[in-house]
């Protein structure tokens, strides 16, 4: 009986003890390396959600580092801002609702600046804009958005490709199948499930046109970067009244862009200016 | 593609802490709660009434993501309207082994107050008879009968429990299910990883199991079974 | 908190929708489970031992397997497989297992087989030996006896159990969120939460229609008990 109780709470203590680790660490980017060297001081830590399902912008190495443009350019933040990026992953449509419990300070996720998402949140300065298109079939006859009228698309949940599809495509008669994540669109694509996407241009060409998956699928219609759905570009999202913060990473933003760091992260992924007009 | 096997057997570690961490807290709210049923008291029978029907009541998940999303920002107001600019965090881990922990601990109530109900009655009195006091009576004499009654439906309990952690996936803890389910999407390939992590769970169970039985052989000594 | 949002007629429609997918889906699935389930306990208790092991190793892999990770083996697993992508665009069977709902259906479906086919092996077994000899000596073969005597009394026994098992499949038709389309009570609720930020009183919606329909289940089942296990009641007068 003693060794009974005696080795279910010394297998309980340890359990508590050994398995507290639920935060991915940060990358080990040069510039956090050089930073710790001299300094004893223990940075701050700025607590940043990403979803890593969004290739080639936001996601993982097989060994479940997180990695992508929008890690990348976090990173550089950090060390703009002297502060230590600690990386909460979240699923997309529980970004803004987790921000708001505080389960995190930023999210630097590919998250549209939409005056829908406004209401609820500030957002720092634009860090990079590009557009969405539709990608289906290249042999899928295709004179207009009707053309697409029967076809299943697969979307985001929670993103501005959803309210896209819901608002343009819906209603002439496609089944728009909403997804969790991006790349579970991409498997029921390659399986046959769904007969294409709406999805931001760079994101689909890194993530599955340019994988073998991709073949014979490409762009249709036109470019779509309608301000009602899809915003003014991609920033960095805050609790609303964290103005210390917002102008800081402004100030950051700004410097890596004149400095070159945002070239050289730019480069790393792209070969054009993701910045935008 | 190796360093995906590595962090799912990595999460397949994290799993099983969740379910040992869970059992505890499990364990310990099954006993107050028994308790409660069985002291005769009216508000303490119908608290663990309330408790043992809610929990059976609402599906698992459910309860999890009202404690994962509800309960920070639960928290968080809380400590607004007290003053404090303390931010509470309650991390993917801990919410999964406090919901999971609450809800087996209700069906552990249940199996414990059926265990306690099972032992011969004159056991106890005898104990009293002796001037043992309450606590004493418990350590000594109902606690180790206890054990025997109530092992079949602890296993069954702690299997269902062992399984409910998968859905601590769904609030984003990182363990095997979850690493499964990003390997499968990034290389898209989901049979493969969804097997493993399949016959993982199936390692774990099975050797829970023989555990178990083994527990139920040693409790078992000198117990008369009748031939059939 | 801000329950007027709830209360409003495009929410209450999504979890009306909601209580429509989960009650189909709770219903769909138990019908063709306990259809199994009947098939695989005849094999669990056959004479034959091959049949024995194998619906034996199907029912251990389906106990010790979570649920969920049956549903994504079944959704998105055999998705993968080239057999099948070849076949679901015209061939019959196949062409189901494109729909989300067939694949929720089937998963489920056979993980309640699973369970009830042990709960009512366990049942069969322990029928009376003298109710096995009586239809013995009567003349009844075996399939005459498992007809008219073992089924109908191992199906009543079954049923306090039994009933457990449904309001465990009620909850687990909560993981049917986790399929892409599938819109049960809990989607539902995780819909409102993120389009409106509002945790608590979405998931409490949720748990409470949950509970409604627990309550209605388990009263169910308490009259389907007086009426036909009412012979192994203790006796009230």
């Amino acid at each position: 009986m003693k060794i009974l109780f005696l080795s279910l709470s010394l297998i309980g203590a340890a359990a508590l003890v050994g398995c507290g680790k639920t935060e991915t660490p940060a990358p080990a980017a040069p510039a956090s390396e050089t930073s710790a060297a001299p300094a004893p001081a223990v940075l701050p830590e700025l607590k940043v959600a990403i979803d890593p399902t969004y290739e080639p912008f936001t996601f993982k190495t097989s060994d479940g580092k997180p990695t992508g443009f929008d890690v990348d350019i976090a990173e550089a933040l950090c060390n703009e801002i002297k502060r230590k990026c600690v990386y909460v992953e979240q699923v997309w449509d529980s970004m803004i609702p987790g921000l708001q419990a505080k389960k995190y300070d930023v999210i630097i996720s590919s998250m549209s600046i939409t005056d829908d998402r406004k209401k609820v949140v500030d957002f720092t300065d634009k860090y990079y804009n590009t557009p969405s298109r539709i990608v289906v079939r290249t042999d899928t006859p295709f004179t207009d958005l009707n053309s697409l009228k029967g076809k299943s698309i697969g979307v985001l949940k929670g993103s501005t490709q959803e309210k896209y599809a819901m608002g343009d495509l819906k209603p002439v008669g496609v089944r728009v199948v909403p997804y969790e994540a991006q790349d579970q669109v991409y498997l029921d694509i390659k399986s046959g499930r769904l007969d294409g996407t709406v999805a931001d241009s760079v994101e689909v060409t890194g993530g599955f046109l340019r994988k073998p998956e991709g073949q014979g699928y490409g762009f249709v219609g036109p470019v779509l970067n309608d301000v009602k759905y899809f915003g003014y570009g991609v920033g960095i999202a805050l609790r609303q009244g964290e103005t210390a913060l917002r102008d800081e990473l402004n100030a950051g933003i700004k410097a890596i862009r004149a400095n070159g760091v945002y070239e050289s992260i730019s480069k790393k992924y792209f070969d054009f200016d993701v910045y935008g007009e | 593609m190796s360093g995906y096997y590595a962090s799912i057997l990595q999460g397949a570690l994290l799993t099983v802490g969740v379910s040992l961490a869970a059992l505890v807290f499990a364990v310990l709210l099954g006993l107050a709660g028994a308790a409660a049923k069985l002291s005769g008291r009216p508000v303490l029978v119908t608290l663990a009434t309330v408790y043992t029907t809610l929990v059976r009541g609402v599906p698992e998940l459910v309860l999890m993501l009202l404690i994962f999303y509800g309960g920070t920002i639960g928290l968080n107001n809380l400590l607004e309207a007290l003053g404090s600019k303390a931010t509470v965090d309650i991390n993917p881990f801990a919410a999964g082994v406090l919901t999971i922990g609450f809800i087996y601990g209700a069906y552990m109530t249940e199996t414990f107050r059926g265990a306690i109900l099972s032992i011969p009655k004159g056991q106890m009195e005898a104990a009293w008879a002796f001037g043992m006091g309450r606590v004493r009576t418990f350590l000594r004499i109902t606690a180790p009968q206890m054990v025997r009654y109530a092992l079949p439906g602890f296993t069954n309990n702690w299997l269902v429990l062992i399984k409910a952690t998968a859905l601590i996936s769904l609030i984003g803890l990182q363990e095997m299910t979850y690493l499964a389910k990003q390997a499968s999407s990034a290389t898209r390939e989901p049979f493969t990883f969804f097997i493993f992590a399949a016959g993982l769970f199936l390692v774990y169970t099975s050797v829970s199991l023989w555990v178990l039985r083994k527990l139920e052989r040693r409790f078992s000594m000198g117990v008369k079974r009748g031939r059939v | 908190m801000k329950w007027q949002i709830i209360f409003e007629p495009d929410t209450l429609a999504l979890y009306g929708e909601g209580v429509v997918t989960t009650l189909t889906l709770l219903l769909s699935s138990l019908g063709v489970g306990a259809v199994l389930a009947v098939f695989f306990a005849l094999a669990l208790t056959s004479s034959l031992a091959p049949l024995r092991a194998l619906v034996g190793a199907y029912t251990y892999v389906i106990r010790g397997t979570p649920l969920l990770i049956q549903v994504y083996l079944i959704y998105y697993g055999l998705a993968q497989l080239e057999w099948i992508q070849t076949r679901w665009n015209d061939v019959w069977p196949w062409t189901h297992f494109k729909d989300p709902f067939f694949c929720a259906l089937l998963a489920f479906s056979l993980n309640t087989a699973g369970y009830t086919a042990e709960m009512l092996a366990g049942a069969i077994r322990e029928t009376a030996a003298g109710e096995i000899e009586a239809a013995q000596a009567m003349g009844m073969s075996r399939f005459q006896a498992m007809r008219r005597i073992v089924l109908p009394s191992a199906l009543r026994r079954t049923l306090p159990a039994y009933s457990n098992e449904v309001v465990m499949m009620l909850h687990s038709t909560s993981l049917a969120s986790t399929v892409p389309a599938m819109l049960d009570v809990t989607a539902a609720a995780s819909r409102i939460y993120s389009d409106f930020y509002l945790p608590f009183e979405a998931y409490l919606a949720a748990a409470a229609i949950y509970l409604c329909i627990t309550f209605s289940l388990v009263g169910l089942f308490k009259l389907a008990e007086r009426r036909f296990l009412g012979h192994l009641a203790p006796r009230r007068h």
